[in-house]
Parts: C-alpha cells; sequence; structure tokens
C-alpha cells in the first residue's frame, strides 16, 4: 500500500527518543522492585482472544507436531486474560511489560503493534491503584509535583456539553454534536455509545489533562467489559477510569469483575454483537472462565501504552516518533 | 462497483459521495480506548473544488469513485470545447470550459496536460508545471533597470498575465510556472 523508499531502513525515532524509552523502562521496574510488585511475563499467543466488538485481533497458526490440526491463534489485544489467571493462582501484585496487538488500528496516536504496560493490585479498589498510577506517572515524565484530579464521566459531559450521558436519547446526541461544530455527520448511525464516544474524542477530550493528570472515571456500564458495576448518584456507574494528560489517553483501568458468571454472559453479549455486525467471533477464553470460577481475589488492574508515555515525556505528536520501526518500516 | 474501507483511506483516494466525486485530502484515525472508532476526513468534491468534512464509522465501506489521471495532448479550441489527444491510443476526448478551468489561461496547443477523467470524461485538467509563452503586450521598460525589483504586468499570448521584470519587453518568450502563476526567467528562441 505504501512505497517503500530507500531511505526506508532507517530509524523512525531518533536516538534520543530509543534512549528514553529505556530509561523509562528502567525506571518502572525500579519502582514496581520497591513496592513489590513482581514481573511476570505471559504468552502473546492463545487459542482464545477478546470478544469486545471495538478490538480487532491478529491471528496466527502454530505447525507443531502435536499440536493437532491447524487452528488460529490469536495476538493479544493486551496481557490480561493471562494475567487473570495467574492472579487466580495467587500469584499476588503483578506487573508486565509487552506487545500488544491491534488489527485496524493505525493513525496519529495508534500503531497495530504497540507496548503496553499493565499492572494488577490484588486487595486494592480502582480509586487507591489511581493514586499508583499518578505516582508512577509523576515519576516517569520527571514532574514530581503536578496536580492530579478526578472527574466523573457524568460531570464531564453535563459540565461539559450540558447533558446527562445517562439520559440523553441519540438524537438529542446528534443534535449536540452539530451543535458543536462537527460535521458531515449526515448519514453517520450511531447507537448512544458511539455518540457518547464520538463526543468524548472530539468534543471533550482535548481539553483534559491540561498541565495535569486528569482521571476521568464512573463511566456508563455499557463501556466498560470487564469491570464492577456500582449505584452512585441513582446511577450504576462501572468502576472505571481512564488517564489523559495533554488531552491524550494514556491508561484505562478498573475495578476488576470477578464473576464468573457475569464475565461469561458479557463475553456472550459481545459475540451476539459481533454477529450482528458481521464481525469474527473468536473464541471465549475459557480457561479465563475456569480461573474465575476457581476465584479471583478481588482487585484494581491497569494499562497503560507506554508508546503514548513516551510521546508526552519528549513532545512529539506522532507516535512514529517513538518508534524504531513504524509498521511501514517493519 | 468498486469500494472502499475506511481502513484502505489516505490522501488522493477517490471516493463518490452524493453522487460526486471526491478527493482524499486529509484522513485522521479517531479512537477511544475502548470504544468506536472513527475516520474524520477533509475531502475534495472534484466537480467543484470545494473542500468538506465528513465523519465515517471505521470499518463502513463507501463507494470508489472511477478517477484517475492521466497524459493526453492539447490540440484545439473549437470555441465552445476544448479538444484533446491520449498520447498512446491516439483517442481524442472534449472537455468543457468548466473542466479546463484556470488550466486555460497557460495551455497552448500540442502541450501535455494531465487530465483527471471520471467514469471516462474529462472532469478537470491540470497545465504541465511550466509553460513557455510569447509575451503580446507590455509596457516599454525603463533603461538600465535590470534589477526586476517592481516588475510590470505582461499578458502572454493565451491572455493569462504575470508580472515581469521591467526589463523583459513584447515579443519575448518567458517561462512561467502554473502552479504559483509566477515568472522563471526570458527563454532563449
Amino acid at each position: 500500500m505504501t512505497e517503500v523508499s530507500s531511505a526506508d531502513w532507517r530509524p523512525n525515532a531518533d536516538l534520543t527518543a530509543i534512549r528514553a524509552r529505556a530509561e523509562l523502562y528502567a525506571e518502572i521496574r525500579a519502582f514496581f522492585r520497591e513496592s513489590g510488585v513482581l514481573e511476570v511475563e505471559t504468552p502473546i499467543l492463545s487459542r482464545a482472544a477478546v470478544t469486545d466488538p471495538a478490538l480487532a485481533s491478529l491471528s496466527t497458526q502454530l505447525d507443531i507436531a502435536g499440536f493437532g490440526p491447524k487452528r488460529p491463534l490469536y495476538l493479544q489485544t493486551s496481557p490480561e486474560f493471562a494475567m487473570k489467571r495467574l492472579l487466580a493462582a495467587g500469584i499476588g501484585p503483578i506487573y508486565q511489560i509487552c506487545k500488544v496487538f491491534r488489527d485496524e488500528e493505525r493513525g496519529r496516536r495508534h500503531h497495530p503493534e504497540f507496548s503496553l504496560l499493565e499492572w494488577y493490585r490484588p486487595g486494592w479498589d480502582y480509586g487507591r491503584l489511581m493514586d499508583e498510577v499518578g505516582a508512577l506517572v509523576r515519576l516517569a515524565l520527571n514532574r514530581p509535583t503536578m496536580p492530579i484530579e478526578r472527574l466523573t464521566y457524568r460531570d464531564l459531559f453535563r459540565d461539559g456539553l450540558g447533558l446527562d450521558p445517562w439520559h440523553t436519547e441519540v438524537d438529542q446526541l446528534r443534535r449536540t454534536a452539530e451543535r458543536a461544530g462537527l460535521r458531515g455527520l449526515d448519514g453517520l448511525d450511531l447507537d448512544r455509545d458511539g455518540w457518547l464516544d464520538l463526543l468524548l474524542t472530539q468534543c471533550l477530550e482535548s481539553r483534559l489533562g491540561r498541565g495535569r493528570l486528569t482521571f476521568l472515571c464512573d463511566y456508563p456500564p455499557s463501556q466498560a467489559a470487564l469491570s464492577r458495576v456500582r449505584t452512585s448518584g441513582e446511577v450504576p456507574v462501572a468502576e472505571r477510569f481512564e488517564l489523559y494528560i495533554d488531552g491524550i489517553e494514556l491508561a484505562n483501568g478498573f475495578g476488576e469483575l470477578v464473576d464468573a458468571r457475569e464475565q461469561r454472559a458479557r463475553f456472550q453479549a459481545d459475540l451476539a454483537l459481533r454477529r450482528e455486525q458481521g464481525r469474527p467471533e473468536p473464541p471465549i477464553d475459557e480457561s479465563l472462565l475456569d480461573a474465575l470460577e476457581h476465584g479471583m481475589p478481588d482487585c484494581a488492574g491497569v494499562a497503560l501504552g507506554l508508546d503514548r508515555l513516551l510521546m508526552i515525556a519528549t513532545g512529539v505528536e506522532h507516535i512514529d516518533a517513538v518508534l524504531t520501526f513504524a509498521i511501514e518500516r517493519a | 462497483m468498486a469500494f472502499y474501507s475506511t481502513n484502505e483511506f489516505k490522501g488522493g483516494l477517490k471516493i463518490m459521495l452524493d453522487g460526486d466525486p471526491y478527493s482524499i485530502v486529509e484522513n485522521e484515525f479517531v479512537k477511544p480506548g475502548k470504544g468506536q472508532a472513527f475516520n474524520r476526513v477533509r475531502i475534495r468534491n472534484l466537480k467543484t473544488g470545494r473542500v468538506i468534512e465528513k465523519t465515517f464509522k471505521s470499518g463502513d465501506t463507501v463507494e470508489a469513485a472511477d478517477v484517475h489521471d492521466t497524459d493526453m495532448q492539447y490540440l484545439y479550441n473549437d470555441g465552445e470545447e476544448w479538444h484533446f489527444m491520449h498520447q498512446e491510443s491516439f483517442e481524442q476526448m472534449t472537455a468543457t470550459a468548466a473542466a479546463v478551468g484556470e488550466a486555460a489561461k497557460w495551455i497552448k496547443e500540442n502541450d501535455i496536460c494531465k487530465v483527471t477523467l471520471w467514469n471516462g470524461a474529462p472532469l478537470s485538467v491540470e497545465p504541465p508545471n511550466f509553460v513557455v509563452l510569447k509575451i503580446t503586450e507590455t509596457d516599454p521598460g525603463v533603461r538600465g533597470d535590470t534589477s526586476g525589483g517592481g516588475g510590470k504586468p505582461a499578458t502572454l499570448e493565451t491572455g493569462a498575465v504575470v508580472r515581469v521584470p521591467l526589463f523583459v519587453q513584447t515579443d519575448e518568450l518567458i517561462k512561467v510556472d502554473t502552479r504559483t502563476g509566477e515568472y522563471v526567467s526570458r527563454v532563449k528562441e
């Protein structure tokens, strides 16, 4: 698709960015060593895949004796399922730095192969985990006094657009987007979450985390497939947070769902939606469900995009500037 | 009928929208952490030149426009339409004044132009980047001034008016950059 020119053997990132990544990883490892969180490694390939309709898995095939007929193995979109199996086995607090893969994602802040830092804190709630994320990011950016704020999803939409995301119909969300100056929306057919996503990314996100760490939290339950749900101010909210700095979404965390039956129901609902949309229906991760059935401790977990953290640390606008070789040169 | 998925969007891709052909100027992929992905594009209407914005759900498909560029030789203008000939097939085609547009200011018989065809008919015409044209009228410059500082207007054989240095005179040939409409140099016959 893209022409390859003779200069394409060169790295996309300059030497400063490549060194900054090495420094960052060393700092992260020191941070977790000090706080007693164990580094783990889990497989990139899996027989099962994420069911979330918003994520597309890449797959490959294995050809070894004794493995049976060829069938797809999926590249992880996050190490979540394997790490939760470790948690159910009683491993305690763990973290991982790894490559994850998401098909169909390419842009200024998206690359189909990227680096995640993911960690889990058994016995913690998501509020306490937000504090730890804040401390780690301040350290990584070398800005120890950077202000930290928490903002609920509901308040963001109320203050920013004058609407309640729990009680606004699709037609009104469309009108709000038009009034906010978004053009070319005719013919765009979205459900409520789709319109909320459009408003969040196009009208609200850029003002989040200006000169500070903004934790956006308590999402509509329909936007958090793997998190616990509780009631807050007469509406059900998902215990989910996202961290923004300079308008960039940097991390996504949950008060983790530990109920096997509820998890299976959500997987099946995802697959039903995928069928409706004509998208692939990958196998459900039965090992994860077995682990939840066995019993996973209450915990909070978060995934943080390391490439984006490096973008912020080095002050660049495009993800390619922190990658040794972007996919077009891979 | 061919279709493109939003995954194939990139600058220069030609798509159909509401019956008109468009070219993608800019494509931005937008996706929240766990939700709906979008492609926000700026697209140019190839008939009117107008640039508009459009938002697509990622994964949606859109009809491809049968638009492609081909080099053609400009033959003549019959007073109403402009006649071009394909360099290899020698097939001749006519373009309307609207399709020729600004290129009319610059092209002369036998010039090779980039003609954009839509469903096989000329949609727009781009002149060569540089053309050599004769000056049909310009004020005599002040003798001795060779700096070219202020310049003066000169009318060319195609009717276009460009600013030229004071030392350039009527009947001389000059080279012009059609992208900027600026004088480049004198040309010796």
